[in-house]
């Protein structure tokens, strides 16, 4: 029988009997719809936390030093805990051996952040704000520009001048309605002069980065973030390139060890976080998420694959009179097989690409929903047609085969 | 009327034909089988159900093949089929030896030679009549549209040619039988086999079908019937009466009508 009739029949074979062939897909339908709504959730997070989310907490190039890893996404166990609360802050006095051995086309700022309460006359009530203090080269590293006025200028951050830069959100929360700049705010009875409004930092897993207030690390700002006014949480620096980052990152080390006196057998006292670093978390687990992405959609496989090839050992006992009668026509035991192989397998494809419909609406449903992203990778789909017609093709073999072995005679015989 | 045109052989012929074992048969004769043996081994038992067969048909002959149940009439049917392959003995169709041949083999010559028509019909259900009659025609590889020309004109030429696209469940018991017949003429077999073809159908519809079968004959097919009922074996021209394997007797039409002592006979 020629190919291309073999498909025809057995998509009216399965036209006309709906509600078997609905059941019998049913299974690779379910097992394609994770494959490629895990996926897509999967791969979508993946580019998310690796551009947006991580990537705007830590910039290109860039590595922090502070007193622990504050990205850090996963449990510790208990040990690494207990040391990481023993270790010192990073001081003041901390910054400037630090930083300088490091080379002229490095660049470094450090800050202080926390949230505190600000007011202003237009306010109202306090209103909660990230407020952060900085010294160094924070604008530029940062790409930070401003819609109004200005930013801090070097000779501010200097002299710990009370001005500040400040984000929309705080700007709303503040001055709802009103132009910002030349306008004081006042943050632990201190006032500041805002002189700049910044530019949207943008949103991460529904979180706004733009309720910020920046201010001079010299001014009287940093008492309000930290226990003691000296203490500095981290030390930026940024490179000009990863080989140039690797390097630098040593060099602040050496320095850090050598500030805080630690023999060559101690661990470091200290953190030097990248974005590699922050990535690490994401990575294991990404590892796990796609071993469930696989592991699910597998069950759904077999569970399908079993289901077809049941089904189909029902078709051809309930059709053995069909098969006695196409052999008696003529038909050879090869086109019996043929038949029911390629009825298995439409089955299977069918049910892959109805899986793929259902799939791509899911991933798209949970990215409405949630704040998790989706994005359908192509690959999926074509692994998952594939892995459909293949399900079929396999599972039909056993019931094709003892299909096309039937004695004529004796299947004439049924009912 | 019986004519004259419908081609008989002599029991003299049918001797020379069926004793020569191994040469095969000028193909003026469509079935010649020599000493054809088959038997089952049922548990134990063997059951010899067919003991040494001597047949011979020629072309355009209208055969009718009698017997008693347990006569071996359904077994001579399989094997004169390609349905299944004797133990011992030789069976040439249309010159071919198909004694001999592999399944592969015996599926091409049933699509080819052999036309059958069944008691039950034996349609798919959930086919159009012209769906049906062009399956033949698919394991014989021809293209659609030239199956679909076919399998109307085999229609047309039993007088279904309105109700091509209905399914077997809207027709009656005598228009699905001259479906089957359509079906098995499609692919221009050198024989019709028919087993019991008037088994399911009253006796109205029953003569309608002998009827098309005589229409046939007269056209140049060679017919063969099987059946157990005398009334319907005499619309044939010759008659075998098998029993207990082996042929019992193989006269004219005549002959037997005359021996078994029919009053109503057709025609």
């Amino acid at each position: 029988m020629p190919f291309f009739d073999a498909i025809r029949l057995a998509l009216r074979t399965i036209r006309t009997q709906k509600l078997k062939s609905a059941f019998t897909l049913l299974g690779v339908c379910i097992g394609v719809m994770f494959l490629i709504s895990v996926v897509s959730i999967v791969e979508g997070m993946g580019r998310y936390m690796e551009e947006d989310l991580i990537g705007k907490l830590i910039a290109v190039n860039t590595f922090e030093l502070r007193h622990r890893p504050n990205i850090n996404m996963g449990d510790m166990d208990e040990a690494t805990w207990e040391e990481y609360r023993k270790r010192p802050r990073l001081d003041v006095t901390d910054v400037a051996p630090a930083t300088a051995t490091l080379p002229a086309d490095a660049r470094w700022y450090l800050y202080s952040e926390d949230m505190t309460t600000a007011t202003s006359s237009t306010s109202g009530k306090p209103r909660q704000v990230r407020a952060l203090a900085v010294q160094g080269d924070y604008f530029n590293v940062k790409k930070m520009a401003v819609t109004r006025g200005r930013l801090l200028t070097e000779q501010e951050l200097d002299r710990g001048e009370k001005v500040v830069v400040i984000g929309p959100d705080a700007a709303d929360r503040l001055f709802p309605g009103l132009d910002p700049i030349g306008r004081d705010l006042k943050m632990g009875g201190v006032p500041y002069r805002v002189v700049g409004l910044g530019e949207s930092q943008g949103k991460a897993l529904g979180m706004s980065f733009d309720n910020f207030v920046i201010a001079s690390f010299r001014s009287p700002a940093r008492r309000l973030l930290n226990s003691r006014p000296n203490i500095v949480d981290a030390v930026v620096v940024q490179s000009p390139s990863a080989t140039a980052m690797t390097e630098n990152m040593e060099l602040v080390r050496a320095a850090m060890r050598a500030q805080r006196k630690l023999r060559p057998a101690q661990k470091d006292n200290f953190s030097l976080q990248t974005a590699d670093s922050a990535l690490e978390f994401w990575n294991k687990i990404k590892g796990y998420l796609v071993l469930a992405g696989v592991a699910l959609p597998a069950i759904g496989l077999v569970v399908g694959a079993i289901v077809i090839m049941n089904i189909m050992l029902v078709a051809v006992a309930e059709r053995t009179r069909e098969i006695g009668i196409r052999k008696a026509l003529g038909a050879k035991r090869r086109d019996i097989l043929l038949q029911f192989l390629i009825e298995a397998s439409t089955l299977g494809t069918l049910g892959s690409a109805i899986g793929v419909a259902l799939g791509v609406g899911l991933a798209q449903l949970i990215a409405a929903v949630s704040p998790l992203p989706a994005s359908v990778a192509p690959w999926s789909i074509v692994v998952g047609v594939a892995l459909g017609a293949g399900v079929g093709i396999i599972s039909g073999v056993y019931p094709a085969s003892r299909a096309s072995r039937l004695d004529p005679i004796l299947a004439l015989r049924q009912e | 009327m019986s004519t004259p045109d419908i081609g008989l052989s002599t029991t003299a012929e049918r001797a020379v034909v069926t004793t020569t074992q191994g040469a095969a048969p000028s193909k003026d004769w469509v079935i010649v089988t020599r000493q054809l043996t088959r038997q089952y081994d049922m548990g134990g038992e063997i059951v010899r159900a067919l003991r040494g067969v001597d047949l011979a048909i020629r072309r355009n002959e209208y055969v009718a093949i009698m017997g008693p149940s347990g006569s071996g009439k359904s077994t001579l049917m399989n094997l004169i089929g390609c349905l299944d392959t004797p133990n011992a003995g030789e069976y040439w169709l249309s010159g071919q030896l198909v004694s001999e041949m592999s399944d592969d083999q015996l599926a091409r010559v049933r699509n080819r030679e052999i036309g059958f028509v069944f008691q039950t019909f034996n349609l798919l259900p959930r086919a159009s009549a012209l769906q049906n009659v062009e399956l033949p025609l698919v394991y014989a590889g021809v293209s659609a549209d030239e199956r679909k020309k076919r399998a109307t004109e085999a229609l047309e030429r039993v007088q279904l040619g309105e109700r091509m696209h209905h399914r077997p469940n809207e027709l009656s018991g005598g228009q699905r039988q001259r479906v089957a017949i359509a079906r098995a003429l499609v692919n221009r077999p050198s024989i019709l086999l028919a087993d019991e073809p008037t088994g399911n159908l009253d006796s109205t519809t029953s003569e309608e079908i002998m009827r098309v079968f005589e229409e046939l004959a007269q056209q140049g097919q060679t017919v063969v019937m099987v059946t157990h009922e005398p009334d319907i074996a005499a619309h044939a021209r010759r008659v075998v009466v098998l029993r207990d394997g082996v042929i019992a007797s193989d006269e004219t039409r005549e002959q037997f009508i005359e021996r078994v002592g029919l009053t109503h006979a057709a025609h």
